[in-house]
């Protein structure tokens, strides 16, 4: 059952209605602008699509335009953030934060200011633009980064908390966020916090927990009900923060279902499911499947169409959830 | 601001000197670390800390002070010894430069040592901090200056370049760049490696006022540093031409003291050298 703490969407499995969650940044980062004059907003040459307009209607004076540049992006905004603003720099993740890396690590990490690295168009899902906007390799590179927070919203309305919380945590945050519309599963008075992961669906006898992040988290909440019909029970938690990582829910979990599936529009290598395998390695070893990009660059598609070639669809979970319950030791 | 008297000069001049004689006893503790580059920059850092910059070495975080960034990290040494010799620090803590657990890391780090401003090493990327604080700071309606230190073969980054972009398109004028064109890169000359020529051309190109210097000449120097400050549409680079390893004959112009310390031996002589300002003083007393 859906966790009633939660206050999730009632239609969660019904069609739910669906949003980027960048428009969730765009909202939130706009809020956190009212909040705190301290707030300033960075894009580089991508106004619109960063969904960056909106705070830059309202605040034009605290809205700076870089022009193509995502290395200079970064560095002004650690000269801000260590002025004393609080800099949201946004490009499309391949460039931001895949150019401008050491930029981020030297000056916003390393240097401990409190600047946040916003990567719209992130994953697969970023569709017919192919395989070069295709941001599948940007949480590996960046929660292997000390200082460095890393948030990757299921939903619009998470983004939305999500880009609020990272406006007062005074620490380097890097945000991952969609190009396209996405089931919307969390509701205004779903709790949000950055470092906790939350259970979204029990079964009563759980067999297999289901790590997700981002979006994909629909399917497998859609994949845990349809086994759970067929009669496996399999719990579904939703891990918006990859780093620091929830280590007490992880291993709980694990050790409650004692076999794991990690979803993620992302590479396998370096991402959620790394992060996951690195903890339970070590504190309790369970099987676990793994759900993303093996180790390949995407091409020009549609969206879905590209989800499921990818493996990444809601049979492909289905499918990695059997294959661990059927290595489960127990 | 008055010119200075003969005494100051004097003055200003001994403490460059005492500064690099700092730089090489810490470079020979250290084992390891940059010669050139902060021996040339000696006389300029000793202008910007005893004359130029508005601080108070007791209070390092005091919010109206300028901010001086430096972005070719590699040259610390020369920041460091200035620093302590205006009293951020005793000046026998430079011995611990690129020491295990010391404030003075091989290259600065903004938590490890109140007052470095940043955190810098990798080159390109010190003028667009330095610019972003600029135009945070102007968004206050702050008066103090924001000064960035820059090598010349750093230029070759492109990441410089777009600050460049940004400062000149947003006439940060309460921004003064000061680059040290000693010529010199690890690999060899600036204009064998890849060339930067024609740079005041390039600066003016981009929207800058360009002031240029002899980097030895400190109150030449200081009268840059107060003119930039009459600049109100853009912002100032000062390019100031030094000699790396300014002070030790054997250390001039020669590119391959830009990246080793010298030996005990060599520091030796370095120091006597130092102490009879290159044989102007006529006694020296071992």
């Amino acid at each position: 059952m859906l966790n009633p703490e939660l206050k999730l969407k009632e239609n969660i499995f019904d069609h739910p209605d669906a949003a980027p969650t960048r428009d969730g940044f765009g909202k939130g980062v706009l809020e956190a602008g009212r909040e705190d004059p301290r707030v300033v907003v960075l894009t580089a040459d991508l106004v619109e699509s960063t969904r960056s307009e909106w705070f830059a209607k309202e605040f034009p004076e605290r809205f700076i335009e870089m022009g193509v540049a995502e290395q200079n992006m970064a560095t002004v905004a650690a000269g801000m953030a260590n002025y004393g603003k609080i800099p949201f720099f946004t490009s499309y993740a391949t460039f931001s934060p895949g150019r401008n890396w050491e930029q981020i690590r030297t000056t916003i990490a390393l240097n401990n200011v409190p600047a946040k690295v916003c990567g719209m168009h992130a994953g697969i899902s970023v569709g017919p633009d192919g395989a070069t906007h295709q941001m599948l390799e940007d949480i590996a590179i960046m929660r292997a980064m000390p200082n460095m927070t890393v948030i990757s919203a299921c939903d619009t309305e998470e983004a939305r908390k999500a880009t609020l919380a990272a406006a007062q945590s005074g620490t380097p945050i890097y945000m991952r966020f969609g190009r396209e519309k996405t089931p919307i599963m969390t509701t205004v008075d779903t709790p949000f916090e950055i470092g906790k992961a939350q259970v979204f669906l029990y079964a009563e006898n759980p067999q297999v927990v289901i790590f997700a992040t981002g979006p994909l988290l629909h399917n497998a909440l859609l994949s845990a009900k349809q086994l759970g019909d067929e009669g496996m029970g399999v719990d579904v938690v939703n891990v918006a923060t990859i780093k620091p990582l929830d280590t007490d829910t992880i291993v709980a979990k694990a050790r409650e279902a004692g076999a794991v599936v990690t979803v993620e529009e992302h590479q396998i290598a370096g991402g959620l499911g790394s992060a996951i395998a690195e903890i339970l390695a070590q504190e309790y070893p369970v099987p676990i499947e793994y759900v993303g990009v093996h180790d390949s660059f995407g091409q020009s598609g549609d969206p879905k169409e590209l989800i499921e070639h990818y493996r990444m669809g809601v049979s492909h979970i289905k499918d990695a959830v059997r294959r661990a319950a059927s290595r489960r030791h127990r | 601001m008055q010119p200075l008297t003969d005494t100051e000069v004097y003055e200003l001049t001994a403490r460059a000197n005492a500064i690099r004689a700092t730089i090489i006893e810490m470079l020979v503790a250290a084992g390891s670390g940059h010669t050139a580059g902060p021996l040339g920059m000696a006389d300029i850092f000793t202008a910007l800390y005893f004359k130029v910059l508005n601080h108070d070495p007791q209070n390092p975080e005091w919010e109206e002070r300028d901010r001086l960034m430096l972005s070719n990290g590699h040259i610390t040494p020369v920041r460091y010894a200035a620093m302590a010799h205006a009293g951020y620090f005793p000046i026998e803590e430079c011995l611990t430069l690129r020491k295990f657990g010391s404030r003075l890391q091989g290259h600065p780090e903004r938590e490890k040592l109140p007052g470095v401003e940043t955190t810098s090493g990798p080159l390109g990327s010190g003028l667009s901090q330095a610019s972003g604080y600029a135009y945070a700071a102007r968004m206050d309606g702050k008066k103090f200056r924001i000064y960035c230190a820059m090598s010349d073969g750093e230029h070759q980054e492109g990441n410089l370049w777009e600050a460049m972009m940004f400062a000149g398109k947003n006439r940060l004028s309460n921004l003064t760049g000061i680059i040290d064109r000693n010529n010199i890169q690890i690999d060899g000359y600036t204009e064998q490696i890849m060339p930067l020529e024609p740079f005041r051309e390039k600066y003016e190109s981009f929207g800058w006022h360009v002031l240029e210097v002899d980097g030895h000449n400190i109150p030449q120097f200081i009268a840059a540093c107060e003119e930039a400050k009459a600049i109100y549409e853009k912002p100032t680079v000062i390019i100031a031409h030094t000699i790396p390893g300014k002070g030790i004959r054997e250390i001039e112009r020669d590119y391959r003291w830009h990246g080793k310390p010298p030996s005990k031996e060599e520091a030796q002589a370095f120091l006597a050298e130092l102490r009879t300002m290159q044989g102007k003083i006529a006694s020296e007393h071992q």
